[in-house]
């Protein structure tokens, strides 16, 4: 299990290659991903970058309590967590979910619940700064579950 | 006792600073404490309240040494 914030930018695709050749070569079954990208546009708003506030310490607890959460309701093999903190642009990865089991069913449903959680219970606050000029925090995370 | 007091995001920027000290002579509660040191500011709805990094209720009793944090709705990943 990998669960990591980090202020530069980074590829996600890179960054499951490499977890998944050095810790989990031959083990597995099933990898579901989910990668989170910053949109240049926001209710009807252009975007032009936004900044992520944490909970130093309280953010990688919360993030481990939802990891943990996983691993109790699911067969899972490994996580791997990467969140970005700090400035972002359009286009930057903000997350990455990955969870490997040996069938899918366990992977699918442990990467969805980790992702929900996160943005229900992670204590991160994007501040957006928008191609007129404003900033603006915004307000609040919709339920991915609910169409 | 004393308890360190936090706050982030958009309530940091309302309330006007991170971070505050307070000495109590008894237990109060979170909501009690919000009161005592934001007298002229109602606490907006949803804010969420953590006790020692933990979530908690706007009830719960903070203690001695406790680290009590007020934030808005999370808004990450």
């Amino acid at each position: 299990m990998s669960i990591s914030l980090t202020s530069q930018a980074f590829d996600p695709w890179q960054s499951l290659a490499e977890y998944q050749a050095q810790q989990l070569a031959g083990k597995y079954g099933a990898t579901a991903v989910f990668v989170g990208t910053m949109r240049d546009f926001n209710q009807g708003d252009g975007v032009v970058g936004m900044t992520l506030e944490h909970y130093p310490g309280m953010t990688e607890k919360q993030l481990a309590l939802i990891v943990e959460q996983a691993n109790q309701q699911w067969v899972l093999m490994d996580t791997l967590l990467i969140h970005r903190i700090g400035d972002v642009v359009p286009d930057d990865s903000l997350v990455l979910v990955a969870a490997w089991s040996a069938h899918r069913g366990d992977a699918f449903d442990a990467c969805r619940f980790i992702m929900e959680a996160l943005k229900k219970q992670a204590p991160f606050w994007k501040k957006e700064r928008l191609a007129s000029g404003e900033v603006r925090w915004v307000e609040s995370n919709s339920n991915g579950y609910q169409k | 006792m004393s308890i360190k007091v936090r706050y982030f995001a958009s309530l940091k920027e309302r309330v006007g600073h991170a971070d505050a000290e307070l000495l109590l002579p008894e237990p109060l509660s979170a909501s009690q404490i919000w009161q005592q040191l934001n007298p002229d500011l109602a606490m907006p709805e949803g804010v969420l309240v953590a006790v020692n990094m933990e979530y908690a209720g706007l009830d719960t009793l903070v203690k001695d040494n406790d680290e009590l944090a007020f934030f808005p709705p999370v808004t990450g990943g």
